[in-house]
């Protein structure tokens, strides 16, 4: 309780309040303090308290003095309390209501509840640290100087604290990371040695069940999506395995692209692919990287996207202009079509068919009825 | 004499915006057109959108299309850049339909005058919209508001002259 200083209980100027909390007795260590029960404040750069009874008395002590904190439940007859572990007292504090403490740590007992929230916001101020950008007129202590005299425990609050940092700053690289997803990837290969590095200090601790274990980490690593850097690096964007198999979908496809008419949804590329081979299937993200290849390799095939986004994969022989006029022409004859009719009529899948109609508006080949009874095209005469 | 629609009145696609930029400007241009003939065969000065939405000119009842709302503004929109539709009120729910502009109006009633050799004579508006004389014209039954806009477009062009008179409004051509 030595850490507090007294206080006109005023907010600095860049000093915000963040919660408060009515109900709260402060204790000295393990005992109750001299005061009654009050109000705690948490500001951004404060840890404030007053007397319900006398708003004179106030005290507040500096964020910074906080070394850590952690909840105590409460039981029968005992409130909750958050209890909260402090640095050394700074040479340069101003006077408060304790001139000496036996106890580095101080707990808020919380007899109105309220402590959970109180505990989160508490840590959110603690990991944030706005204190450090915006400083307050009033200078604040951070503590860091050691005290002749106070020998006893200042070994394993040393030894804390540096726990805490590193704590912290894991937690800082990860919250970073996150924060971009590009920068994940910059840092992805830092996390993959970092992650190597972890498997090869569990595989020192505990000797050789650690394969499994390492692999099993690389696996969490994969299935977030991080895959080794290296890989792609090396192999590039065209890779052997997509060229044999856009050469091998060249040679699939060619009669059922025929008997569609000449062209065919990717999604039915899809299924028809996997369905043939049975094992080894492809992946979706595999089979478009191959259908991009296809010009390339010079095969009698192509990828094609529509406005709409709708990915087709058809014969090279295939010409739009073709199937525009032979559309036009269906229109004419039946007067209007519906994009399932005209599906009918040829045989296609009605998406596809709705494509082509759709590509014959654009070009001003057609023109829309939209009403109750659902679209339907007609030749343009306007 | 029966009013008669244009071809694209019996045209289902006519009543659907379309997206193809060309196809939709032909088809704004014949809604206008449409619009306009509609108001000057019934001698419509004025529309109340609501009203619009529902009577023939917008509703084919016989091959049950009708245009949606946004649709007539958009054709209301076109009229009124090209001069034709002027709004009454800002919720944009009254509107004047001018089937023929002001200036058009002013030619054909100076061309009345000029050719009843009546120039340098004074008239008071009643006299124009509703005098035995002008009869046979086609700006006889003008309503007011439009006769003045008119005379205004022949008073800019320095041809007229409005006047103020004790009961009311005259004009004198030159």
């Amino acid at each position: 309780m030595d850490r507090f200083s007294w206080t006109n209980g005023l907010l600095e100027i860049n000093e915000t309040l963040v919660i408060q909390q009515r109900g709260v007795r402060l204790y000295d260590g393990d005992d109750k303090a001299k005061m009654d029960v009050g109000v705690a404040l948490l500001s951004t750069h404060r840890l404030i308290w007053r007397d319900n009874k006398n708003h004179e008395c106030c005290i507040a002590m500096p964020l910074s003095q906080i070394l850590f904190f952690e909840e105590q439940a409460g039981g029968i007859g005992k409130s909750a309390k958050i209890v909260i572990h402090l640095h050394p007292t700074p040479p340069n504090k101003e006077p408060g209501p304790y001139q000496q403490s036996k106890y580095s740590y101080i707990k808020l007992s919380f007899k109105e509840h309220g402590q959970i929230e109180f505990y989160r916001r508490l840590t959110e101020e603690m990991t944030k640290k706005r204190w450090e950008n915006m400083p307050v007129s009033q200078p604040i202590p951070t503590g860091t100087g050691l005290q002749a005299g106070r020998t006893r425990a200042v070994g394993i609050v040393g030894i804390e604290r540096k726990i805490e940092e590193k704590r912290k700053e894991t937690d800082k690289n990860i919250s970073e990371a996150f924060e971009d997803l590009s920068k994940l990837m910059v840092k992805a290969k830092e996390m993959v040695e970092l992650s190597k590095s972890i498997a090869n200090k569990i595989k020192d601790k505990q000797g050789d069940i650690t394969e499994d274990e390492t692999i099993r980490f690389k696996s969490y690593l994969l299935s977030m999506g991080i895959a080794d850097p290296v890989t792609r690096e090396t192999h590039g964007s065209g890779t052997h395995y997509h060229m044999q198999l856009a050469k091998q979908l060249g040679d699939m496809l060619q009669a059922p692209l025929e008997e569609r008419g000449g062209m065919m949804a990717l999604t039915e590329v899809y299924c028809l692919v996997n369905r043939a081979r049975g094992m080894e299937l492809l992946s979706p993200e595999d089979l478009v990287n191959a259908c991009k290849m296809f010009e390339s390799l010079k095969l009698p095939l192509r990828l094609r996207v529509f406005d709409s986004g709708v990915m087709v994969v058809q014969l090279q022989s295939h010409s739009e202009e073709e199937m525009i006029a032979s559309a036009l022409d269906n229109v004419s004859d039946k007067g209007s079509l519906t994009a399932e009719e005209f599906a009918k009529l040829l045989g296609l899948s009605v998406l596809l068919s709705k494509e082509r109609l759709l590509l014959a508006e654009k070009m001003g080949h057609l023109c829309r009825d939209d009403s109750v009874e659902g679209l339907r095209f007609y030749p343009n005469l306007f | 004499m029966s009013f008669e629609w244009p071809w694209q009145y019996n045209f289902p696609p006519f009543f659907t915006l379309q997206p193809n930029a060309d196809t939709r400007q032909k088809q704004l241009e014949a809604w206008c057109s449409l619009a306009l003939s509609y108001c000057r065969h019934h001698k419509l000065y004025t529309l109340d959108v609501m009203e619009a939405q529902e009577s023939p000119m917008f509703n084919n009842k016989k091959i049950e299309r009708k245009l949606s709302m946004e649709t007539i503004q958009i054709v209301f929109e076109e009229l009124r850049k090209k001069g034709n539709l002027e709004w009454l009120d800002k919720n944009k729910l009254r509107c004047l339909v001018m089937w023929r502009r002001p200036e058009e109006w002013g030619k054909l009633i100076y061309q009345w005058v000029s050719k009843n050799g009546m120039v340098n004579s004074v008239f008071t508006l009643y006299e124009l919209s509703n005098g035995d004389d002008t009869q046979e014209e086609e700006f006889h039954g003008l309503e007011e508001w439009m006769l003045l806009r008119s005379l205004q477009a022949l008073q800019t062009d320095g041809r007229a002259e409005i006047i103020s008179m004790d009961d009311g409004k005259g004009v004198k051509f030159f």
